[in-house]
């Protein structure tokens, strides 16, 4: 085993997904303490700061998911503070966390991802965006997936059938976000391909068990989904999805570990849908799972993960 | 190696019923909402800032110095006597007169709708209750996996019309409900109360089809205008005098009686009961040997204590007058802050005021859009086991002060606007209809819709 180190894992805060970055974050501690470090759980909130200067960590574990923790706010005030921190930096998390540059990044690599048009509340309020939505409903087809450009969950993607859908399902999108996109959907078999030290890990897939009610709440939910791993793929496409993957983990500058969602459609095509630079690691959760089936334990990929950290130290 | 926190070690342990229905949106949202930089309209408390410590020192001085040993000791399973009278003092001041004999004391009021469903329901059976009902009868109706079916409800109650249509459906299916679970007085979450007639029809169909009823009564004391009506339990004969010769009050045939002093005293106390036809509340005492043995002895004593110290009334009274004050904040500020689209229900007592927005805006994601704004409610798809109730929200007045209510009125309305705008942007017109045969709609009164209509 390593040195012990003195570790602050960053969990809870305010963002939608605290209640998963709490169950990630306390797993992440169980694992330290196995591991021998020495854990300083913090829920983050107004005083992150004082008690970060009070603890004085040799790292900080970031175990938080969406707005503050996955959108390179945190990472900013880590490089402030001068403490090394898990995961991606500033600039990856902000690309990773905004769906829409993304996007617009994989378009100009050529990296496959449905095709999506993307509004602020301003285009529509000041703007007169409405009038081209008929336009886009055309260019994209029904169904059509509404979804907040920077929400990290499911939260506030709906699909739109019809376009008498179209307007609520902006509002609820926009509940989440200022900025909202409508993006083809696309059938098919999800995917998920996690990377770790920028080494894909086989490929998991969320099967719906059932498909009439499969919603994007139901990946989160234990007996809704289950999940594959590795997933029993076409040959050559084990391949082509981690090579997707890693291209957009790497457009995007991630470190040390990420997870890229993945569609597959009933042509053998594969589209990127998004890249997480925090992935979560709960129970439930993907990252975990592939690396399992890679024969790395959840213990080792949190050691991992904090060696990846510590060696981008800079000296 | 996995930890103890590791669900997945233990998974495939968990019985069926420990599914819970609330969407994991509503349940990520919920989690926001306890931090302390957050308004929330969206808890059931009452104020208990208000109660004086000189009575509470009071009160465990003198269980310290009378009935030490007693406090710490296990009770009986049905609760304490000198419990029991307090609970017929609390009753008869909703002028039901009862006898101790037919009363189990229990562990708060929530206790009660366990026992009842644990008592009744086998998997499947089904449960009659409101659209929208109490959030915190739907984990337990699922817990007992009831097969909830929700009636509908208006500014008088629950559509007593629309029940009997859903017993005939039943009946048709050859299914019969275990029993009716009803908040009639200054309802949770609606806030409206069920109209005299519909509680004379309830009892008579209870009775034409022998049925059992839940009368769960947290707020009938709790009115903060017009005129008491009669429980349920008393229009089923519940009090009175028995035949000659027999010393006890009649228990009412159909009607269950849930009380509690969570909202006359505090919900700290954990103290509630339960009032049943004889054979229903043997079986509700085994149940609650089997749950917990007895109600804790130490918050029987303090009831007893405090009732012996003085009129229980007054402070009853005192809370009743800030809360009025509370609605009356919460109702000019939703008049002053919400979009005419919105309607809202004028409860007479109680602690919740029920609004319904128009069908395009979806409450639990506006409660995401709200929480930007430090602010909080109870989406209204919690009072629902169906997925109905996604355009409506519970708003609570009693637990904040008018500062709280006023500003956090202000942005809810804030951003229900800015939805309300942003959908006619999008559609070119601001529609307000609804989906035909959709949502339960407590209405606003008559009164209040044309004063919303004249904007004043």
């Amino acid at each position: 085993m390593n040195a012990s180190r003195r570790v602050a894992v960053l969990k809870g805060g305010r963002s939608l997904e605290r209640q998963v970055s709490l169950r990630s974050g306390a797993r992440v501690e169980d694992a330290l303490g196995r591991l021998g470090h020495e854990v300083v759980p913090i829920d983050v909130g107004a005083d992150l700061i004082a008690r970060l200067r009070e603890a004085e960590p040799e790292l900080a574990f970031i175990a938080m998911h969406g707005r503050d923790g996955e959108d390179g706010t945190v990472q900013e005030l880590l490089e402030i503070l001068g403490i090394p921190y898990t995961g991606s930096g500033v600039l990856a998390c902000s690309r990773s966390i905004d769906k829409v540059l993304a996007k617009h990044l994989m378009l100009e690599a050529g990296i496959p991802t449905p095709d999506f048009f993307a509004f602020n509340e301003t285009a529509f309020r000041e703007l007169g965006a409405a009038d081209a939505l008929t336009a886009i409903e055309e260019r994209l087809e029904f169904p059509i997936v509404v979804k907040p450009s920077a929400q990290g969950s499911a939260l506030g993607i709906r699909f739109a059938r019809s376009p008498a859908d179209v307007p609520a399902a902006l509002v609820a999108a926009f509940s989440y976000d200022s900025r909202v996109l409508l993006e083809r959907h696309v059938a098919g078999r999800d995917l998920a391909v996690s990377i770790l030290d920028d080494e894909p890990l086989p490929v998991v897939e969320a099967v719906p068990r059932d498909d009439e009610f499969y919603d994007f709440e139901a990946r989160y939910e234990i007996g809704r989904t289950d999940f594959v791993c590795p997933a029993d793929l076409p040959a050559g496409l084990t391949e082509a999805a981690h090579e997707l993957a890693l291209r957009t983990y790497r457009l995007l500058g991630c470190s040390a570990f990420a997870r890229v969602d993945l569609m597959l459609d009933a042509h053998g095509e594969l589209t990127i849908l998004e890249a997480n630079a925090i992935p979560g690691l709960t129970e439930t959760s993907l990252l975990p799972q592939a690396a399992e089936a890679a024969g790395i334990s959840f213990d080792g990929l949190i050691e991992r993960i904090l060696e990846l950290a510590l060696a981008r130290q800079p000296a | 190696v996995s930890g103890s926190r590791d669900l997945e070690r233990y998974a495939g342990l968990f019985a069926a019923r420990t599914k819970v229905m609330k969407s994991s949106a509503m349940r990520d949202l919920m989690a926001v909402t306890a931090r302390p930089e957050v308004i929330s309209l969206a808890g059931g408390l009452p104020d208990t800032s208000s109660f004086p410590p000189d009575t509470f020192a009071a009160v465990a001085q003198r269980i310290a110095a009378e009935s030490c040993a007693e406090a710490l000791q296990y009770g009986p399973t049905e609760g304490l006597a000198e419990t029991k009278d307090c609970i017929a003092q609390v009753m008869a001041g909703e002028g039901m007169h009862v006898d101790p004999e037919d009363m189990i004391v229990t562990t708060g009021g929530q206790q009660v709708i366990d026992l009842v469903a644990k008592t009744l329901i086998d998997p499947g059976d089904v449960v009659i209750a409101e659209g929208p009902t109490y959030p915190g009868a739907v984990p337990v109706f699922c817990a007992y996996e009831a097969d909830v079916v929700q009636i509908e409800m208006d500014g008088a109650g629950m559509r007593v019309d629309l029940l009997e249509q859903a017993l005939e459906r039943l009946d048709r299916e050859g299914r019969t409900p275990k029993f009716i679970y009803t908040v009639p007085t200054f309802q949770n979450p609606a806030g409206v109360t069920m109209s005299l007639a519909r509680r004379r029809r309830l009892v008579e169909i209870a009775h034409e089809r022998e049925l059992l009823v839940l009368e769960d009564n947290p707020y009938g004391l709790l009115r903060y205008e017009g005129e008491p009506l009669p429980p349920l339990y008393k229009l089923d004969g519940g009090g009175s005098a028995q035949a000659p010769g027999s010393a006890g009050r009649a228990a009412a045939e159909f009607v269950m009686y849930l009380g509690t002093f969570s909202k006359i005293l505090s919900p700290g106390i954990r103290l509630g009961w339960v009032v049943a036809p004889p054979p229903v509340l043997d079986k509700i005492n085994l149940g609650k040997q089997g749950t917990d043995l007895c109600t804790s002895t130490l918050s029987q004593l303090m009831v007893k204590a405090y009732f012996e110290r003085g009129r229980w009334q007054d402070y009853v009274e005192s809370l009743t007058d800030s809360y009025r004050i509370r609605r009356d904040t919460m109702l000019d500020a939703l008049a002053e802050h919400f979009p005419p689209q919105a309607e809202w229900t004028r409860p007479a007592g109680g602690l919740f005021i029920w609004a319904t927005l128009p069908d395009f805006i979806d409450t639990t994601d506006l409660l995401a859009r709200a929480l930007r704004e430090n602010v909080a409610f109870v989406p209204g798809e919690a009072a629902f086991l169906d997925g109905r109730g996604r355009s409506s929200m519970r708003l609570n007045f009693s637990g904040s002060d008018e500062d709280g209510i006023r500003e956090g009125i202000r942005r809810i309305g804030e951003v229900v606007t800015e939805q309300v705008q942003l959908y006619g942007t999008l559609t070119g017109e601001l529609r307000v209809e609804r989906v035909p045969g959709g949502e339960v709609v407590p209405m606003p009164t008559p009164a209040e819709r044309e004063r919303r209509a004249r904007g004043t």
